[in-house]
């Protein structure tokens, strides 16, 4: 069976602009994203990973329609962000939601869990008795008692706060969560039940996630497919367990060796283990953003941007020396 | 035969709160020997960093009431005046927290502050010099010239922590306390400390002392691990024995939380609950109330250190009982 495409990106980028001189004005841009293009099916977990600063908050950010992309185009769920009206991205608005790393600080500290579970269908214009309804149900979906209904945040832990986030996020019944490091802020055992919470929301409900998170235990535990991002560039792609275990970008791989096992007998293991810092996205240069710390670089690698290759079926990696097993 | 380097002999801290106290930290006991890594792991709040502090002897000060002993080479800390303790600050216990930022200064080169340190021993400056760059080199500081010259602002936080570790190398200790020293830092540069920390301890025979809550990091260089709940160790063994055997129904759950597999291997292992605040001292395991296997026992009776071989201890009445 065909599978349904939820979110689609092509060539998609976000560059910011800094302007430099005070009278001889020079602008330089920080890309960001960096022409991307990504195709996410309905039901599947993608998992992002990458540095801190490979831009991967950002794109999350464009598919939100938080930011304005620079170029490139995103549809989802059948509808192109460029040419959308204002009905239908309300709808939209309502079809993905969002879940941050940190719950304490987006939710209003004012507020009773009640209303800021209710805020955002009274926004979309959901009767006040009918949010109530639905407030009381998301709590029961992610299973936490109807008593927490009028409790304030401070009063809740970790765990529990981020349990209402993804409640609200389910006020609006979306069909795609967009989960920004949904777990790193979290205590080793709750990060378990907030997995697990995820993926049983996820099998019962259908939906589509895009997990974003630095930890490629959890990654590689939780989604279906993984994206590796370096400064701006998708530069692997795949089923988890392709990307796992045939990785073929040199960064994927040193990604992956830097990665802690959780075996002690494992500790003595072969590694390469990737000199350097993850570097600047200002004045990245025309060749592949990896050459400076890739052990593998030649001219070319410098002075040419590698095209995505299909290595093997939905896997593609973005080199011109795609490594061997 | 290893020599043992620190020990905390029946460590208690309390804080005075509004409500009467918190118990931070309960009878802990634990030994580090010279030139091993010992990690204590356990979720935030369970008195880990306290246990760090209270060695350096950096508490706040005035609302804690302290009991038991800090043995360090023999002699206990606790009764060190303050001069004693500015000795063995630095030159015998070094220590590395999570954030380098808060503990360089925003005004003063990198370089310049660790010399400042080297200055002390009545050396030239151009031997300082030498010296931190030295040091520089020997945590793989990348154009160690250059940056030598940089402001900590200009750094990343990978050579913020390696500024950091060679400063506390400067001082050879034998004994690093490292709080969460990678907790801010992505995995490849986190990749690269821990191999630092590695050489260190191989070429200088520097003991660690690594208080994390990331099993990862522990399986990748911890000899021995002591693993914390609610202010007290319930449970200490060979990394390999704490990952393989493990004895605390905790440690077990804690195990099996771990994201090892994908998904299609089944759901994690979660504990219900939260980790309690103690408030009263009863006798009780402190982790009666969401242990799977409690007992009536376990909620009145304090379990005792049970030893399950030379090197393995854990508290809890099921072992006791299994024992007998």
């Amino acid at each position: 069976m065909e599978q349904k495409v939820m979110i689609k990106l092509d060539g998609l980028k976000k560059y910011f602009s800094i302007e430099k001189g005070l009278i001889k004005k020079t602008t330089t841009y920080v890309k960001a994203v960096d022409d991307i293009s990504l195709t996410i099916n309905q039901g599947e977990i993608v998992g992002l990973v990458g540095e801190s600063g490979s831009g991967k908050t950002t794109l999350a950010r464009v598919i939100l329609n938080l930011t304005k992309k620079t170029d490139g185009q995103i549809v989802i769920d059948d509808m192109d962000l460029a040419d959308i009206s204002s009905a239908e991205m309300k709808k939209l608005r309502s079809e993905v939601a969002v879940v941050f790393q940190d719950p304490a600080s987006n939710l209003n500290p004012r507020q009773t869990v009640e209303s800021s579970i209710m805020r955002p269908m009274i926004i979309h214009g959901v009767p006040k008795a009918e949010a109530k309804k639905k407030a009381k149900e998301v709590l029961d979906m992610v299973k936490m008692d109807q008593r927490y209904l009028d409790s304030y945040p401070h009063q809740l832990s970790g765990g529990q706060l981020q349990r209402i986030a993804i409640a609200r996020a389910l006020a609006l019944n979306p069909k795609i969560m967009v989960l920004d490091e949904p777990t790193s802020a979290l205590d080793v055992s709750v990060q378990a039940q907030i997995l697990n919470l995820l993926l049983d929301l996820q099998e019962e409900l259908g939906l589509t996630y895009l997990v974003i998170t630095h930890d490629l235990n959890v990654i590689k535990y939780i989604s279906d497919k993984i994206a590796v991002m370096y400064l701006g560039r998708l530069v692997e792609f795949g089923p988890t367990k392709e990307i796992a275990e045939h990785a073929k970008h040199p960064y994927t791989r040193g990604l992956l060796d830097a990665a802690p096992i959780l075996d002690p007998h494992l500790r003595d293991r072969e590694k390469q283990i990737m000199k350097g810092d993850p570097g600047s996205l200002i004045n990245v240069g025309a060749g592949c953003r990896f050459a400076d710390r890739c052990p593998y670089a030649d001219e070319q690698c410098k002075n040419q941007m590698p095209d995505d290759v299909m290595v093997a079926p939905g896997h593609q990696v973005s080199c011109f020396h795609p490594m061997e097993d | 035969m290893s020599e043992e380097l620190l020990r905390l002999n029946h460590l208690s801290i309390d804080y005075k709160v509004k409500d009467g106290y918190l118990s931070a930290v309960n009878d802990v006991n634990c030994v580090i020997n010279k030139g091993e890594v010992f990690a204590i792991v356990g979720e935030s709040g369970c008195g880990k960093s306290t246990v760090a502090h209270s060695i350096m002897n950096l508490l706040p000060g005035g609302n804690e009431e302290m009991h038991g002993e800090i043995l360090f080479k023999g002699k206990d800390l606790r009764t060190c005046s303050q001069k004693e303790m500015e000795a063995i600050r630095g030159k015998e216990i070094g220590m590395i927290f999570q954030n380098p930022l808060d503990s360089l200064n925003p005004v003063y080169t990198v370089g310049d502050q660790m010399a400042e340190a080297i200055l002390l021993d009545k050396v030239d400056k151009t031997e300082a010099w030498n010296r931190v760059l030295k040091l520089f080199k020997d945590v793989k500081m990348p154009d160690a010239e250059e940056r030598i010259k940089s402001f900590p602002h200009e750094l990343s936080g990978g050579m913020r922590q390696r500024v950091m570790i060679a400063m506390m190398l400067s001082r050879n200790p034998e004994l690093l306390i490292a709080d969460e020293p990678t907790t801010a830092l992505d995995v490849t540069i986190e990749a690269q400390i821990l191999e630092i920390m590695k050489e260190l301890k191989k070429t200088f025979n520097t003991a660690i002392m690594l208080i994390t809550h990331n099993f990862g990091l522990v399986a990748e260089i911890a000899d021995r691990i002591g693993i914390m709940y609610a202010g007290e160790m319930i449970e200490s063994a060979s990394v390999y024995e704490i990952f393989e055997n493990p004895k605390h129904p905790y440690t077990k759950l804690l195990m099996a939380a771990l994201p090892r597999n994908t998904k299609a291997e089944g759901r994690l292992q979660t504990i219900d609950g939260s980790v309690p605040r103690i408030t009263e001292k009863k006798p009780e395991c402190r982790f009666a109330n969401r242990c799977p296997y409690a007992m009536e026992k376990c909620f009145n009776e304090d379990p005792e250190t049970v030893y399950v071989s030379e090197d393995h201890f854990c508290r809890c009445h099921l072992i006791g009982k299994e024992e007998k």
